[in-house]
């Protein structure tokens, strides 16, 4: 290898590495002055391409976030010089071009924006369909086609709706900042699903069989590690957090050898990630201190005693149940009562399991198909023969993973 | 930033406006919240509309002038006044925007102006 190729090989590593360790943090110091993620974004493109030409040149600089951001504050001002008299973006860049210019050698280090930006990205005035896409593009840098790939649309509808979110924000007058005490658990909550939603985007497709649905739990778990982090005293984050690595500690059991499905209670344990759960208990119990479970604690709480099956060798139903009881209080979704349902049926028995099926309405009940999936599973051990057959088919119909279709099927053969 | 807020109003709180028991209480209400905006001195402008049966609209398309009795768009909601507002950001417009006697019967919508 020649000196040149080592020197850029080494440039476009320390570019990389830059991108991955800041990128979400020099988008959202720079969208936070001027309230525009598009051009910040701009902007910092221009500083990697900027840098992938230099540094194999002159060396990879002694900081680079502070060489990427100098140069990006530049062609920030830049633009505003050159933007014809679109009076709104000319206003917040002149704050800018005026940071820039009391503090033109910027070497130390900045502040850490990013929670104000996974706030601005979880707006109630956001669409909420474009809050996780928009948190993963700004935060993370992934590009729109990955995004859309994950979320099932294609590249260019994803780009569009991410564009018109980016234009909101600058242009109905998004604050950069940390909501107020009284506002803070319900805009913390509208972030947190949204990671949760990255969290839960492709997991049924657990074995990366279609690239298209490859998920993004790893981005998911790095955004919970990030909000848990900067907002210690907030429980919820922690909850988040200690659920996701809860889930992600069972996925090389959620197959066999054979590439088959295996639900929760047939897992192997020993194929389960110690180091997760361990992680996953000790964000759980700091939480539970506090004494206000939440909806993630309480959910992370049920992934908990599902844990211990590895440590007792069986799983305590009873318990289960009662935290689905405190799950529906504090959030009443349809899967917190169909998990309910499930483990009233483990503790107490078929028939008891039925009846607290019969709660949900039919129309939420419709196109869900762990509801279909369990009430097939109930009626089967009641000996309900042709009733259990139409559920397995409906569970069948509405699942999206073939793994999951094939052990339906060979369950509804399985005699009760 | 200057936003307007777009008052919706409902049949029945339209009607409320000269019905003998509940106008009081209405005008009241909208007495209290304008005066409000202009005591925090964020408020640039505004209009109360008269109701929708006595809107006319009109469109001239490919030179043609067609004039419509009635408002531009049939919902059971309709427009009813709007009010200018000059604060730092959206969350403040909304927290005002929530206060509107509108906002817990019809609806408000919010909206950047243009700059100018």
């Amino acid at each position: 290898m020649s000196g040149d190729t080592a020197n850029e090989t080494g440039a476009i590593r320390a570019a990389e590495l830059a991108a991955r360790t800041s990128y979400g943090r020099l988008v959202a110091y720079l969208a936070s002055r001027s309230r525009d993620v598009t051009s910040a974004e701009d902007a910092l493109d221009d500083a990697f391409v900027a840098a992938l030409e230099a540094w194999p040149r002159t060396g990879v600089p002694d900081k680079p976030e502070a060489w990427l951001l100098a140069v990006a504050r530049r062609r920030l001002i830049d633009a505003a010089r050159h933007a014809s008299v679109e009076a709104g973006a000319a206003e917040p860049l002149r704050a800018l071009v005026e940071e820039a210019e009391h503090d033109a050698t910027m070497t130390t280090a900045f502040p850490d924006e990013r929670l104000k930006l996974l706030f601005v990205c979880a707006h109630p005035a956001i669409d909420e369909a474009v809050r996780t896409p928009l948190m993963l593009q700004t935060v993370l840098g992934l590009d729109a086609a990955r995004i859309a790939s994950a979320f099932l649309v294609t590249g260019a509808t994803m780009g569009q709706r991410l564009v018109r979110a980016k234009a909101k924000i600058r242009d109905a007058g998004i604050r950069f900042a940390i909501p107020e005490r009284h506002e803070l658990p319900s805009r913390l909550a509208a972030v947190l699903e949204a990671i949760y939603a990255a969290y839960g985007s492709g997991w049924e497709d657990v074995a990366g069989a279609d690239p298209r649905r490859r998920g993004l739990a790893e981005e998911a778990i790095w955004l919970g590690r990030l909000v848990a982090g900067l907002l210690p005293d907030e429980q919820e984050g922690d909850g988040l957090l200690a659920l996701m690595l809860h889930c992600e500690a069972r996925r090389a059991a959620r197959r066999d050898d054979a590439g088959r499905y295996v639900p929760l209670d047939r897992q192997d344990v020993a194929r389960w990630s110690r180091p997760m759960i361990n992680e996953a208990e000790e964000r759980l119990a700091a939480a539970s201190r506090a004494g206000q479970p939440g909806r993630f604690q309480l959910e992370a709480a049920i992934q908990s005693v599902h844990a211990h099956r590895a440590v007792t060798g069986h799983t305590d139903w009873e318990a289960i149940a009662l935290l689905y009881e405190g799950l529906i209080r504090v959030a009443p979704t349809i899967g917190a009562v169909v998990g309910h349902a499930a483990a009233l049926a483990e503790a107490r028995g078929s028939a008891t399991g039925l009846d607290a099926l019969r709660a949900i309405p039919p129309e939420a009940m419709a196109s869900y198909q762990p509801y279909w999936a369990l009430r097939a599973h109930l009626l089967r051990a009641l000996g309900q023969a042709s009733e259990a057959r139409e559920a397995y088919e409906r569970a069948v119909s509405l699942s999206e993973d073939a793994a999951v279709r094939e052990f339906l099927v060979g369950r509804s053969l399985e005699r009760a | 930033m200057k936003y307007t807020i777009l008052v919706y109003e409902t049949p029945a709180e339209l009607g409320a406006r000269t019905d003998a028991a509940r106008k009081d209480a209405y005008w009241g209400a909208y007495r209290a919240y304008t005066k409000a905006l202009a005591d925090a001195g964020i408020m640039v402008g505004g209009a109360g509309l008269q109701p929708p049966h006595l809107a006319t609209t009109l469109r001239q398309h490919g030179g043609k002038r067609q004039v419509q009795d009635g408002p531009y768009a049939e919902a059971k909601e309709q427009l009813g006044g709007y009010y200018v507002i000059d604060v730092p950001d959206l969350d403040k417009a909304l927290d005002w925007a929530a206060r509107c006697p509108a906002a817990s019967t019809g609806a408000v919508e919010v909206r950047p102006n243009l700059p100018m």
